[in-house]
C-alpha cells in the first residue's frame, strides 16, 4: 500500500471528485428543502426548485412591471459597471505606485510607511465619509471599490518589483539605459502580469466593497436587489442572485488568467 | 585599447574589512581573471569595477579617468544568473542596448533604425552559436545558450572593459569549454579588457593571461574583522610571476596604523 500523499487519481476520478462536493450540496439542499415545504407549503426559508426558476423566469426574462427593465441584467450591468472602474482604476494607481515605489529608493522612503498606514484603515469604516463627500450617487461607490483595494495591489506590486533580481537592473545600466528607459522596457513588461495576479486576488475584495456600497445606497445593481429581497425573505430571488454573482466572479478571475496567458506567454514557455 | 589602475582600494562594511590595499594596473587588453576561496572579497570588487558599489577608500581609474559612481555602457557585464531578461527573446535581448541608444523615450526603434539593429544584433547573435534560437525566450534555452546570450548582448554595445562574475560556474564541463572558446575568440577579436571572477583554478590558467589571487593573510578568529583579503599572488600566465603588489609587510603596516 503506498502512502496517501503518493497516490494520484485518473483524470476520471478527478473529475468525479471534482464534482462530489458540488453534488452532495445541491442534495442536501433538495432534501433540506422537501422536508420543511411537506410541514409547510408556504416555506419561504428553502423554496423549491419550482418556485426558483420562476422567480429567474420572473428576474431575467420579462419586464419588471414599474420600471420596464429586465431587472437580473439591469442590475448586472449596474454592478459590472461600478466594479469595473473602481478595480480599472486601483489597477492603473496600483501599478504606476507600486512600481516607483518598488524600484525608487526615494519615492520608497517617502511613501512606503505611508501606504502601509493606508492599508490599515479598513475600506467600510471610511465608506460613511465617501458618502458624505461624494454623495450617494455612482461616485461614492466607485470610490469604496478602488479605496478598498489599492493600498494592497499597490504594496503587492511594490514587492513584486522590488524582487526583480539586482542583476537585471544593473546588467540594464550596463546596457545605457536610463532610469525612464528601465521602467518601460524592463519593469512595467515584467510587472504586467503580477499586476493581473494582483488584480485576481482583490476581486473577492472588490465584490465585498461593491456589494456593501449598493446594499446601504443605491437604487439598482445586484447587491441592492438582494438587500431590497431580503425584506420580504425572497430567498427564491436572492439565492439565483447570489449564484449569479459567484458565477460573475469566476468568470472574471477565469478571463484574467487566460488573458495573462496569452499576453504573456513568456513567462509560461520552457518551464 | 584600455589600461585599468586600481589604487589602493580598500572595502570596508561597518567595522568588518573586507579587502585591504588592492593595488594592480593592467596591459591594455588584458584578460584578468581574479581567484580566491569564498567569501574574498573578489565579487566585491567586481562590484565595484561596475560601479555598483563603491571603494571605501582608493579609486579605480579607467586610462587615467576615475570610475562613474554607477554602472554605464563601458563596462559590460555577464552574471551567473539572471543576466538576460526573461520577457524578451534572444534577439529583444541583444538589440536592447542598440535601443537604448538611439531611443530615449520610447527605449524602442522603428522603420530603418530598427531593421539595422536587428542585422547588427542577428550578426552578434550568428557569432556566439545562436542563430538558430533567435526568437525564443531565455527560459526555452539551455544555461549555456544563456551564458552565450548574456555574452552577446554585452558585446554589443563594444565595453572597453567586460566583467565576468563566474559566468561559466553552473554549466556542465563540456558546454563549458565550447563557452571558454567563444569567450577566448571575441576576446581577441574586440580587444577589449576582461575581469573574470571564478573559483575555477584551470579555468583562471586557461583563459586569464594573468592570474590575480584575493586572500585573507590574517586568518585568526580575533583578526577576521579588522583584517581584510588582499592580493596573495600575481601571475602572468606565460609562466612569469611578478611580485605580490604591495608586499605583504606593508599591507600589514598600513593596517596596523
Amino acid at each position: 500500500m503506498r502512502r496517501l500523499i503518493n497516490r494520484r487519481p485518473d483524470v476520471a476520478a478527478r473529475f468525479g471528485l471534482m464534482i462530489l462536493p458540488f453534488v452532495i450540496v445541491i442534495i442536501a439542499y433538495m432534501v433540506a428543502s422537501d422536508a420543511r415545504l411537506s410541514v409547510n407549503p408556504n416555506d419561504k426559508l428553502l423554496p423549491g426548485w419550482s418556485t426558483i426558476s420562476d422567480a429567474i423566469e420572473r428576474m431575467a426574462f420579462q419586464p419588471d412591471q414599474r420600471t420596464g427593465d429586465y431587472l437580473l441584467w439591469s442590475d448586472t450591468l449596474s454592478s459590472l459597471t461600478r466594479l469595473g472602474i473602481g478595480v480599472g482604476i486601483a489597477t492603473l494607481i496600483g501599478g504606476i505606485f507600486g512600481i516607483l515605489q518598488g524600484l525608487i529608493p526615494y519615492f520608497r522612503a517617502s511613501f512606503n510607511a505611508f501606504t502601509s498606514v493606508l492599508s490599515m484603515i479598513p475600506p467600510l469604516a471610511v465608506l460613511p465619509i465617501l458618502f458624505i463627500i461624494f454623495g450617494l450617487g455612482e461616485l461614492a461607490k466607485v470610490m469604496l471599490v478602488m479605496i478598498g483595494i489599492v493600498p494592497f495591489l499597490i504594496r503587492d506590486l511594490a514587492l513584486r518589483t522590488a524582487e526583480i533580481p539586482h542583476e537585471e537592473i544593473i546588467k540594464a545600466q550596463t546596457l545605457g539605459a536610463s532610469t525612464w528607459q528601465i521602467i518601460i522596457r524592463i519593469v512595467v513588461p515584467q510587472m504586467l502580469p503580477r499586476l493581473i495576479d494582483g488584480v485576481r486576488l482583490s476581486l473577492g475584495a472588490a465584490w465585498l466593497f461593491l456589494i456593501a456600497a449598493e446594499a446601504i445606497a443605491s437604487d439598482s445593481g445586484l447587491g441592492y436587489r438582494i438587500f431590497l429581497m431580503r425584506r420580504y425573505l425572497a430567498m427564491d430571488v436572492i439565492l439565483p442572485y447570489v449564484a449569479w454573482i459567484t458565477f460573475l466572479a469566476f468568470a472574471l478571475d477565469l478571463a484574467l488568467r487566460l488573458f495573462q496567458r496569452v499576453a504573456f506567454r513568456w513567462m509560461y514557455r520552457g518551464n | 585599447m584600455t589600461r585599468v589602475t586600481v589604487e589602493n582600494v580598500w572595502k570596508v562594511y561597518g567595522d568588518q574589512t573586507v579587502l585591504e590595499n588592492i593595488h594592480f594596473e593592467t596591459e591594455p587588453g588584458s584578460f584578468i581573471a581574479l581567484v580566491g576561496p569564498s567569501g574574498c572579497g573578489k565579487s566585491t570588487f567586481l562590484r565595484m569595477m561596475l560601479g555598483d558599489e563603491a571603494p571605501s577608500k582608493g579609486r579605480i581609474l579607467i586610462d587615467g579617468v576615475a570610475l562613474e559612481d554607477e554602472p554605464s555602457p563601458d563596462r559590460g557585464v555577464v552574471f551567473q544568473r539572471y543576466s538576460v531578461f526573461p520577457h524578451l527573446t534572444a534577439l529583444q535581448n541583444v538589440m536592447l542596448g542598440l535601443e537604448f541608444a538611439q531611443s530615449p523615450v520610447m527605449g524602442r526603434l522603428f522603420g530603418r533604425k530598427r531593421r539595422e539593429a536587428r542585422t547588427a544584433s542577428l550578426e552578434m547573435l550568428k557569432s556566439v552559436g545562436l542563430a538558430h534560437a533567435v526568437n525564443k525566450y531565455p527560459s526555452e534555452l539551455s544555461g549555456g545558450m544563456q551564458q552565450r546570450l548574456a555574452i552577446a548582448q554585452a558585446l554589443i554595445k563594444k565595453p572597453k572593459i567586460l566583467l565576468l562574475d563566474e559566468p561559466f560556474g553552473a554549466l556542465d564541463p563540456g558546454i563549458r569549454n565550447e563557452v571558454h572558446e567563444i569567450m577566448l575568440r571575441l576576446w581577441r577579436e574586440e580587444g577589449m579588457t576582461i575581469f573574470m571572477v571564478t573559483h575555477d583554478l584551470s579555468e583562471a590558467f586557461k583563459l586569464g593571461t594573468r592570474v590575480i589571487a584575493f586572500d585573507r593573510v590574517r586568518n585568526r578568529p580575533e583578526e577576521q574583522k579588522a583584517y581584510g583579503a588582499t592580493i596573495t599572488f600575481d601571475l602572468k600566465v606565460d609562466g612569469k610571476s611578478a611580485p605580490p603588489q604591495p608586499p605583504v609587510d606593508a599591507t600589514l603596516a598600513a593596517a596596523a596604523q
